[in-house]
């Protein structure tokens, strides 16, 4: 065979650029994006073609999942600590500072206050699935959400309400929880929707 | 690769001790798999869309005497009642009967569809004078720069609670769902009714369509 030398090029690519555009792009993302918090239910809520953002903080985030288990939460840990203390003096019930600590790190819980010593107790990541989240009991007779938003208010006068909603959510626990909140004179709340287009000629 | 050329090439020493050469190529491959690991972390456990919320205004649950409570027009309220299986039922009047021909009560069933079988069409039908006048308030504020948003709210306001605005009563069967209820009061906002209700079902209610929900 003659000998035919094949030229070989360089195969080294020069990786710098692609470098840059990665850490452009996660600048951007960082920047722009907010972390969502982890909530017990998975919620898919309905769309309206209201444009009104949540705003960040002083919210009192009321979740209700799709078979009508209520969950109950506030934002700022401080908070969260002082309205567990105040439910425990409400229910006589005396929390340990670690588990108040604790509570303080969870954005919304649904346990009734009789297993919430219990529920506290469980290791984080199974938390959610424990068969003890049965919801916040918000029936006519055993109504501690009521207990709930009582001692949130108290707390922080500035709190906004929103309830989050699933579309197959029953209207009756909806009705409910809007009742309670008339009884308490918690009027004025808002609905938390995804965004709908509105329609073009009105 | 990029190259970082520190001088370590040059150097060429006679006699006897000799520098290594040492090639400072640094291979940046490792360092792009980084940047896109860290950029699938942030865009799964981050989200860009804020949520959007609905105001809603309840009445307080004082005990109003009943001098003052303003009786509702028959001729201008409109009941829907919210159904299983996303059926809107609606009728015009008090539920005893109907206030333009004084017969029955006629009894409509509707959906949340935007055609003419829809809700939105019954509503922006009986709400056509201030459907109207909301139009041409947003052409007057498309045109004039001058027109601010606290002007434009208040007039909005003044049109949507005067006398010829429907009146709407929002109830519910126990079947219904909250999605629902989202959609009625987004088509009160579309309709731009703002004197609406949201009440219990009552037994005359429940009577009235129970021919048509099964």
């Amino acid at each position: 065979m003659p000998k035919v030398k094949i030229p070989r090029k360089s195969t080294i690519v020069d990786m710098t650029a692609m470098c840059d555009v990665a850490f452009l792009l996660l600048t951007f993302f960082m920047l722009t994006s907010n972390f969502t918090a982890k909530e017990p239910a998975k919620i898919s809520t309905p769309t309206s073609i209201s444009e009104i953002k949540i705003p960040e903080t002083n919210v009192e985030m009321i979740l209700i999942d799709p078979k009508g288990k209520v969950f109950f939460g506030i934002d700022g840990p401080a908070h969260r600590a002082n309205l567990l203390k105040a439910m425990g003096a409400a229910f006589k019930i005396s929390f340990t500072p670690e588990e108040i600590k604790k509570f303080s790190l969870i954005a919304t819980t649904g346990v009734p206050m009789s297993r919430m010593k219990a529920f506290l107790a469980i290791d984080d990541t199974k938390r959610d699935v424990s068969p003890l989240v049965s919801g916040v009991p918000c029936d006519s007779l055993h109504n501690e959400f009521k207990q709930w938003v009582h001692c949130a208010r108290v707390e922080n006068s500035k709190l906004m309400i929103a309830i989050k909603g699933d579309k197959e959510t029953p209207i009756t626990v909806v009705k409910q929880v809007m009742k309670t909140l008339q009884d308490l004179t918690e009027v004025k709340f808002n609905l938390i929707t995804g965004l709908e287009e509105a329609p073009k000629d009105l | 690769m990029a190259e970082i050329n520190t001088g370590g090439g040059g150097g060429h020493k006679d006699g006897k001790v000799r520098t290594k050469k040492v090639s400072t190529r640094v291979d940046l491959t490792p360092m792009v798999d980084l940047g896109f690991l860290l950029i699938t972390f942030f865009m799964l456990a981050t989200t860009l869309i804020k949520p959007q919320t609905m105001e809603i205004n309840l009445p307080r649950n004082d005990k109003i005497k009943k001098e003052d409570q303003t009786l509702v027009k028959a001729s201008k309220s409109i009941t829907i009642i919210l159904a299983k299986n996303n059926k809107i039922f609606y009728f015009f009047g008090d539920g005893k009967k109907d206030p333009v021909t004084n017969g029955p009560t006629q009894v409509v069933t509707a959906d949340y569809s935007a055609g003419p079988t829809g809700i939105r069409h019954m509503l922006l039908d009986r709400n056509k004078v201030v459907v109207d006048q909301m139009k041409a308030l947003k052409k007057l504020k498309a045109k004039d720069k001058n027109m601010s948003e606290e002007a434009f709210k208040k007039q909005a306001t003044t049109i949507r609670s005067g006398d010829a605005a429907a009146i709407v009563m929002i109830t519910s069967t126990d079947q219904a769902k909250y999605n629902n209820l989202v959609n009625i009061l987004d088509e009160m906002s579309i309709c731009n009714v703002s004197k609406y209700a949201i009440i219990d079902i009552s037994h005359d209610h429940k009577a009235l369509i129970a021919p048509y929900d099964k």
